[in-house]
């Protein structure tokens, strides 16, 4: 029963995820007054790359052309982890938080390198950065969790999910797990998804030499990576998850409430995408620095049983 | 001084016994390895040198870590440092002699330290047994014992290289011959944990709190200051060395974690602290030594170390790469490889240890974690440097371009390292249950009662907080979703159609190694990020034909070790300050030492006749 649910979600999260981000696109230009392209559009784009033939450079290696579904798979592996949909269901036997972390990191680490791989400079910068900023995202999304964690006696989702209470603390961690989720989805200001201007780009610069099918996997797992990003945050802050029951009713009324939830981060995502501008590269290093120090708090916050 | 006890008995118990294997692992592949390393680039006669010297430098080390006896111990570890330090100078250049004086000097220096602490030992225990001085040591008073600690950890430490007594590693570990610095990197250092193990914890006992925190806190700064160190690096094997600092950083995590939780009664974490420690100890030998051997062979097929130059070898060395993309993985901690398991159970110990410590320890055991989660971020962006551009793109010179992969017998080591990488990551059950054991014993509780497998992870019934890790889960995910994957679109949308073009260059096509992103290019944000610690400076020449047209740039970057600049500078200064003064007692005059020994012998005949 479990293996079941655990595979629908699955499906569901892959499904879904693409239309996260094009509702977050639909906001935003509707806060800007444009019209915009359909919520579907990130669908579109998918399918029309699924069909499309590759362009590989002829200086890449094996490591180029198997990049995409270890990414794919890795991040695919990091949403069973998260009891996103349905509370208590995820593969909790495979790890817990910290190992969601180190997925998403085995992904990185091959995007990093195949951005090295075609010999472009573009690359090359993408990864530099890319490596850059999730190296000093890491801890902040790793304290933050702990501060979590402390509260509710484990780094296991499923138990974080499960617990009913609000604590100060998980709200302080919230904000910093917000200020990461910004950094490791590419969002503004640390990132801006929506520029192709080489200098600016740090995410885009690394997949440059990507076309085809080998693109739309590794923007599939993108789209994944930041629901589950959603998902962890919107578990941190509502966590009201009942146990589901089998049956048609209490399995719908799960998924609008999960709706909901993303709705609201992806919300203020846009929100905050449309009123602040790009940083600095550098000055990045200062806003997770902040991060960490928000962690920190909750951290203190969370130890003082609050 | 008929009583001088020397006995040459060894001891043979579960923490001997995991060194051993340690020993054993790392220095048969380097052994097999280093058959074809050493062909052709010496003469004949220094290749048997070296054998013979290799074969009794493995010996020492294992001689260090089953000696039941202090002397014994010490006479073990000072051959293990001399014969280590005549392959610091195997190449007889200027550099190695330069590298090796100072690993001389700084491992005498440790030795120092720890001959002074068995000295305080034998002064209150009346032996020099181990086992004898561990059932005196109960009753030892606790400011000795503070001492003697603080001693001990000075003096192992140096060995280990804890930050800030690192300095002569990232010198002496690249100037020996690959295969030696795989032994000493994977295993030498390590003999300085099995004396912190041995004399700190299994024969002192943990005396109070602080000593765990201040091993904790020396952990955290080694690994962190370890990487930034690797970062700037783009000598290969000098980056190597310098993540050896980083990863007993790691180790030392895991130790200080359980030395602390010993001492707040939490015995059962601090088994679990324990074995996070020891298994990443010997993971660390394992990919270290890996990755040193493959450094080995690039230098072997290229003659060069630095990174810079190198690049596009996965096409003409595909099994060195392999082998180095899985060191790679494993340091960095990325499942579902060996290091990540150990990685994990250090960050699972240390929050365990938070969630049922006071508060202060709380936050102190968080921001430790931070420290580490920092360290394997930073780890795996070294790592992408230093894989990436060793080994894909173009090459960047000319000798890297005509790289040829090595023979097999230096192959073999390297893949049945990969291997190691593979199998300890995927079975650490097993090897956990088998750590137990051990962990249990150094520390001195019992075990009974306690189980720590990975498969299905349970702490004592207070402590269950349903935490699972399964590697083999991991591996088949993954395996499964690209399996998966694969199967789909091949049905939906059939084979894909590959195209091989040249790089986008924007519309400029002749891109070559020139237009490449470089190693110190990738690690320039870093640079400036932590330029409060890594203080870089650079210089810049610029040669212009006119004023227009600038004919060559030429720019070098540097960055400063703090610890060298304001720590050892000023110690050496001072040295040398009391030794002209006390150089003014011996002016040369035969009168004055004349006068010396008449005044010493009157004043030796008041002493005596008192």
């Amino acid at each position: 029963m479990k293996i079941v649910l655990l595979l629908l979600q699955t499906i569901v999260i892959v499904l879904l995820s693409p239309l996260v981000s094009g509702i977050i696109r639909k906001i935003k230009n509707d806060i800007r007054m444009r019209k915009g392209a359909s919520v579907l559009q990130p669908y579109y784009t998918l399918l029309k790359l699924f069909h499309k033939e590759e362009v590989v450079s002829e200086h890449s290696s094996w490591i180029f052309r198997c990049t995409p579904y270890v990414v794919l798979s890795s991040t695919t592996a990091a949403s069973l982890l998260v009891p996103a949909l349905l509370p208590g269901v995820s593969l909790d036997g495979m790890g817990d938080f910290v190992v969601l972390i180190m997925l998403l990191a085995l992904g990185r680490f091959f995007l990093a390198l195949s951005g090295l791989d075609a010999g472009s400079a573009f690359g090359g910068m993408g990864s530099s950065r890319e490596m850059f900023i999730s190296s000093l995202a890491e801890p902040v999304a790793l304290l933050s969790v702990f501060a979590v964690a402390l509260s509710r006696e484990s780094t296991s989702l499923n138990v974080i999910g499960a617990s009913p209470a609000i604590y100060l603390s998980s709200l302080i961690a919230a904000v910093s797990l917000f200020i990461v989720t910004l950094a490791e989805t590419s969002r503004l200001p640390v990132d801006n998804q929506e520029t192709h201007l080489e200098l600016t780009m740090v995410h885009e610069a690394m997949l440059l030499e990507y076309s085809g099918r080998s693109l739309a996997l590794i923007e599939l797992a993108s789209h994944i990576k930041q629901i589950i990003f959603f998902s962890l945050l919107a578990l941190i802050i509502f966590p009201f998850g009942q146990p589901v029951s089998a049956g048609i009713v209490p399995v719908f009324s799960a998924l609008s409430f999960y709706a909901f939830k993303l709705l609201a981060v992806g919300f203020a995502v846009a929100i905050l995408e449309v009123s602040v501008a790009k940083m600095r590269l550098f000055r990045v290093a200062d806003l997770l620095a902040l991060a960490l120090a928000i962690a920190v708090i909750a951290v203190v916050v969370s130890a003082l049983g609050l | 001084m008929n009583q001088f006890p020397l006995s040459f008995s060894l001891l043979l118990d579960p923490l001997s016994v995991i060194f051993l294997a340690v020993i054993g692992i790392v220095s048969i592949p380097s052994a097999i390895f280093s058959a074809g390393y050493l062909q052709g680039a010496y003469t004949r006669n220094k290749i048997v040198f070296g054998g013979v010297l290799f074969c009794a430098f493995v010996l020492s080390m294992a001689a260090v870590v089953v000696a039941r006896n202090l002397i014994v111990f010490l006479i073990a570890w000072e051959v293990m440092s001399l014969l280590s330090y005549f392959f610091v100078v195997f190449d007889e250049h200027e550099r190695s002699v330069k590298a090796g004086t100072i690993y001389i000097v700084m491992t005498h220096i440790g030795t120092a330290f720890i001959i002074a602490a068995f000295l305080i030992l034998y002064a209150y225990t009346g032996s020099f047994d181990i086992l004898a001085v561990k059932q005196a040591c109960v009753t030892l008073p606790p400011d000795k014992k503070n001492i003697t600690f603080l001693l001990l950890l000075v003096g192992f430490g140096t060995k280990a290289g804890i930050v800030p007594l690192h300095l002569w590693l990232p010198y002496a570990h690249p100037q020996a011959p690959s295969h030696v610095s795989s032994v000493m990197s994977g295993v030498m250092i390590k003999t300085a944990i099995y004396g912190i193990l041995r004399f700190v914890i299994f024969t002192l006992g943990v005396g109070e709190w602080w000593w765990g925190n201040l091993v904790l806190i020396l952990g955290s700064i080694s690994c962190l200051a370890g990487v930034m160190y690797a970062l700037m690096e783009h000598d290969i094997k000098k980056l190597l060395a310098y993540h050896s600092v980083e990863n007993i950083g790691i180790i030392l995590l895991g130790v200080g974690a359980s030395m602390m939780f010993v001492k707040l009664h939490m015995q059962s974490l601090a088994v679990l602290a324990m074995i996070a420690g020891i298994y990443h100890l010997i993971n660390h030998a394992i990919f270290k030594s890996l990755l040193f051997l493959c450094s080995g062979s690039v230098y072997k097929a290229t003659g060069l170390r630095n990174i810079e130059k190198l690049g596009g070898l996965i096409k003409t060395m595909p099994f060195t790469a392999a082998a180095f993309l899985a060191g790679a993985m494993a340091i960095s901690a990325i499942p579902p490889l060996n290091g990540f398991i150990s990685e994990w159970l250090t960050l699972q110990s240390l929050f365990l240890g938070a969630l049922h410590a006071g508060s202060s320890v709380k936050v102190l055991l968080s921001l430790y974690a931070a420290a580490l989660a920092l360290t394997g971020g930073l780890a795996a962006a070294c790592f992408v440097k230093a894989f990436g551009v060793t080994f894909l793109a173009m090459p960047r010179s000319e000798k890297a371009k005509e790289a040829q992969e090595v023979p097999w017998s230096m192959r073999f080591p390297m893949l049945f390292m990969a291997l190691l990488t593979i199998v300890f990551g995927l079975g650490a059950a097993p090897v956990i249950t088998f750590l137990t054991r051990a962990a249990a014993f150094v520390i001195g509780v019992d075990p009974y009662g306690m189980s720590f497998t990975l498969n299905n992870f349970t702490l004592m019934p207070q402590y269950s907080t349903g935490i699972f890790l399964s590697s083999p889960l991991i591996a088949a995910v993954i395996a499964l979703t690209v399996l998966v994957a694969t199967v789909t679109l091949y049905f939906i949308y059939g084979q894909s159609k590959v195209t091989r073009d040249r790089t986008w260059g924007c519309g400029y096509y002749n891109l070559d190694h020139r237009t490449e992103y470089t190693s110190t290019g990738f690690s320039k944000p870093f640079r400036i990020a932590f330029s409060f610690f890594l203080r870089p400076y650079r210089k810049t020449e610029m040669i212009k034909d006119t004023s227009y047209f600038v004919k060559s740039y030429k720019y070098e970057v540097y960055t400063t070790s703090i610890f060298k600049e304001y720590l050892y500078k000023s110690t050496l200064r001072l040295v040398l300050k009391i030794a002209k003064t006390l150089r003014r007692i011996q002016p040369g005059s035969i009168h004055l030492y004349l006068a010396y020994i008449f005044v010493t012998i009157l004043a030796l005949i008041i002493f005596l006749n008192r």
